[in-house]
């Protein structure tokens, strides 16, 4: 194993370099940035020039100008050897501090792109894949071509100019019509029913269930004066904290063992309990502080999952810890939605952003930043995902179907273990190994999806870093830009395969 | 008493609708995709499509049947709007025309039928240039390194690790940048050098199981030279996985076109793309929605259409495969 990711660095390392070399001598020849100065005829022309010349290193050749531009840029990568030096854009900037800026942005935007399409996607999959040719799976199918067939600018500019206006406004006046709420009922209840599945009875049970309980919802929450003013309150974390621990052990462990059910709703209860106890403490938490909260409420969940699990005592703590991460998740938007009637303040109402990474001037502590950074988010990663959720879905959905057709899921059948046990046991565990692949081949597609979705929705990102340099022939910027997904693509790349050999042992190392 | 006996002969097979007709390879895969209900479907959406862009605006000196050109500068009439009417009189609509201007008129009062008409050639030109071109080197460096295997191999394979860690988008937004001065055909050939490194992972796969095969082996011996065993054993068998991971490709294409068109770096005036189309009146878009609606909407229904017509084509190519669905 050693040998092998030695060597994997090392070509990772080989690729990199000449990667970034071609990448240098295509953007040194895509344009001159002279051209410019060149037509310009006003007095001092001579002067510019020649600082301009002076600034990008223009009179060296290229191949050896690329070695200069490496020794700098290796002073980035590697720590310890000195000031990071990519060079100065034209305007004479400093490009690594623009860099630093711009990467956050980015980066933010597609971590949350990654995670949000690889749980929409995978969960897609695998339902599609459990109820194979229904009308769901027909849906998800056709879903999917249409994604992948749109072009993402043309989508970003639709749901900038018609989702985030009608949104707003009707944010603005939030009035639920009875029309409306009855085509949300019947839209869920068909979700839900095609899947459930089973027979005629409880189809339309279940059809009835989610109807009520959309279309009810929709109407009290609307009636009540919810959406002008959202947010949870310590019992709706409660009743979602319970129906987590019930609803995760039924998913995760069944009700057979009386054990991790316990285990789960003790960590429901004592999520609760912490919720109220620390109201002081959680009411503008500082970053570290929410960060050291999360990793103190893991280990109590694996604590109390070691304490009662008793025989099923893995079961436990897994169950404990996602009862634990629902829980938190819930806690922290119970919060950020305090935060609301401020933000909807200062923001005039316009609560969807269209423009920017955050609303300028606006500080509203922990939580109003958080909130901002959300509807920040919204859009541009609702826009991003599209292509990685087919794709997600897609790859699930037939990677599970091969492992559900195996001999070993069979027998697995055959010697009377529940659907539930063969499905989240035995099928998930080898079905879900070729994601760790996708993952990282779908980075490369986001990367090159944000440069759109940033120059749409004018984030201050690498994306438009990049377009903004290429435009203006500005040569160090953009070979930041190639720098940085090279980096990680390469970075990724590596993880996936190491990642791969590890969890899937058919796979010869050499 | 037992039972009358039928006299005639038991019935055979081919009277109960069972025959058994020989089919080559070739016959089955055409039936398998012609029985592909939403394939052909999306093949006569796509024809259309290429026939209406074809003929409308002409191809180089031959004129379309279509009055306006993309070019002419006209007056605005009744601000631009849109004059094609799909809703009968009996509903209540306009009844069902055509009008002066179907897809309406640009801020200059050039006619955007015309306008898109063009774009949708340009895009769809461009598009099988890098399909094509594109699959064709990444086939030619696939099948070299699958087949020769050693020095070959790495040297190739490491060379395509190289491209692949570059965002495609980007690259191609560097070199498309000069290449678009050169015209769409230029640009189209400068994109094809960036995006067969699939392909050429997948043939290269295929060859690596092929090349052990007994028939090959049998060539080998005979003492059928490397390309030959290459072009007439081995190419044949990955036929299928080539021509569904084209199409797909091409769609691919339309998409990073209309892309790099719309952020700048793609096709440059005077041509124009569906891409372009989109970019030019992204800032009429609160006033005159319909110059940004025409060209995506082009967009759509060729990548979605050829997108179906390379999944029917997987389907049909798939031995595994016995039932056609939908």
């Amino acid at each position: 194993m050693l040998a092998f990711i030695v060597r994997r660095v090392i070509a990772a390392f080989g690729i990199l370099l000449a990667g970034t070399f071609i990448a240098y001598v295509l953007v040194a020849l895509s344009g001159d940035p002279l051209q410019r100065l060149r037509e310009d005829n006003s007095p001092g022309r001579e002067e510019r020039i020649a600082s301009m010349t002076e600034r990008l290193d223009l009179d060296t050749p290229v191949p050896l100008r690329y070695v200069k531009w490496l020794g700098g840029a290796s002073q980035c990568v590697l720590p310890f050897l000195g000031k990071c030096d990519l060079g100065q854009s034209v305007r004479g900037q400093d490009v690594s501090s623009l860099l630093g800026n711009a990467m956050t942005s980015t980066l933010q935007l597609i971590t949350v792109a990654t995670i949000t399409a690889a749980i929409i996607g995978v969960m897609v999959g695998i339902i599609t894949a459990l109820r194979q040719y229904s009308r769901l799976d027909y849906t998800a199918t056709l879903a999917s071509f249409l994604f992948v067939s749109l072009p993402l600018f043309w989508f970003a500019v639709l749901l900038k100019q018609y989702i985030a206006i009608d949104l707003n406004d009707w944010l603005a006046d939030p009035a639920v019509s009875l029309p409306t709420a009855a085509i949300v009922g019947v839209v869920s209840g068909l979700v839900w029913a095609s899947i459930i599945g089973g027979d005629r009875r409880r189809v339309w049970t279940s059809f009835a269930g989610a109807f009520v309980v959309s279309a009810g919802g929709l109407l009290v929450l609307a009636e009540t004066g919810w959406f002008r003013s959202p947010g949870l309150g310590p019992i709706v974390v409660a009743v979602v904290g319970l129906a987590a621990a019930v609803g995760l052990t039924a998913l995760l462990a069944g009700f057979r063992y009386r054990n991790v059910l316990y285990a789960a709703l003790a960590t429901a209860v004592a999520g609760i309990v912490a919720n109220l106890a620390l109201d002081s403490v959680l009411f503008n938490p500082s970053w570290g502080v929410l960060f050291l909260l999360l990793l103190l409420a893991v280990g109590i969940a694996v604590g109390i999952g070691y304490a009662i699990g008793g025989m099923q005592r893995r079961q436990a703590i897994t169950t404990s810890v996602w009862v634990t991460i629902v829980m938190g998740t819930t806690i922290v938007a119970d919060r950020m939605l305090t935060a609301w009637d401020n933000y909807f303040e200062f923001v005039d109402g316009r609560v969807i952003a269209t423009f920017g990474s955050e609303t300028p001037n606006y500080d509203g502590g922990t939580w109003g930043n958080l909130l901002d950074t959300v509807t920040h988010l919204a859009l541009p990663t609702v826009a991003l995902i599209l292509v990685s959720v087919a794709t997600y879905s897609r790859y699930t959905r037939a990677s599970m179907l091969e492992v559900m057709n195996q001999d070993y899921v069979r027998t697995a059948r055959s010697k009377g273990l529940t659907d539930r046990t063969v499905v989240v046991r035995h099928a998930l565990r080898n079905g879900l190994i070729p994601i760790t692949t996708l993952m990282a081949f779908d980075l490369a597609g986001l990367i090159g999806g944000a440069v759109i979705t940033e120059t749409v929705f004018g984030w201050q990102g690498m994306g438009f870093m990049f377009v903004d340099a290429l435009r203006n022939v500005d040569p160090n910027p953009a070979m930041a830009f190639f720098l940085v997904t090279g980096i990680v693509a390469v970075l990724f790349n590596m993880l996936a395969d190491i990642a791969y050999a590890y969890l899937d042992p058919r796979i010869r190392l050499g | 008493m037992s039972t009358p006996v039928d006299p005639r002969p038991v019935a055979s097979a081919e009277a109960e609708g069972m025959a058994i007709v020989a089919r080559t390879q070739a016959q089955l895969v055409r039936r398998r995709f012609f029985r592909h209900r939403l394939a052909m479907a999306s093949l006569v959406v796509f024809m259309a499509v290429l026939l209406l862009s074809f003929s409308a605006t002409g191809i180089g000196p031959i004129p379309g049947w279509w009055k306006h050109d993309y070019t002419t500068v006209a007056t605005v009439v009744d601000g631009g709007r849109p004059t094609l009417s799909v809703v009968p009189t009996f509903l209540g609509g306009d009844g069902v025309h055509l009008g002066e201007h179907p897809f309406g008129q640009d801020n200059k009062g050039i006619d955007y039928f015309a306008l898109t008409m063009r774009g949708t050639q340009i895009s769809v030109m461009i598009a099988f240039i890098v399909g094509t071109l594109g699959s064709f080197i990444g086939v030619l460096i696939g099948a070299a390194a699958g087949f020769f295997r050693g020095w070959t191999e790495t040297i190739l394979m490491r060379f395509t690790d190289i491209i692949i860690i570059m965002p495609l988008l980007a690259i191609c937004a560097v070199i498309a940048n000069q290449a678009g001065n050169a015209g769409p055909f230029w640009l189209a050939v400068v994109i094809s050098l960036f995006t067969w490194t699939g392909l050429a992972r997948i043939v290269r796969g295929e060859f690596l199981s092929l090349r052990e095969k007994e028939f090959v082996e049998a060539a080998r011996a005979a003492g059928t030279p490397a390309w030959r065993i290459i072009r007439k054993h081995i190419l044949p068998n990955t036929l299928g996985v080539i021509l569904v991971s084209a199409t797909l490709s091409l769609a691919g294409a339309v998409i990073l076109e209309t892309s790099l068109s719309f952020l700048g770096f793609g096709v440059k005036p005077p041509d124009t793309s569906l891409g372009r189309l989109i970019s030019d009146y992204q800032s009429a878009f609160v006033t005159r929605p319909w110059l940004f609606i025409w060209p995506g909407v082009f967009i759509v229904t060729i990548a979605l259409t050829v997108n179906f017509i390379g999944d029917g084509l997987r389907d049909a190519f798939d031995p595994r495969q016995n039932k056609v669905r939908s």
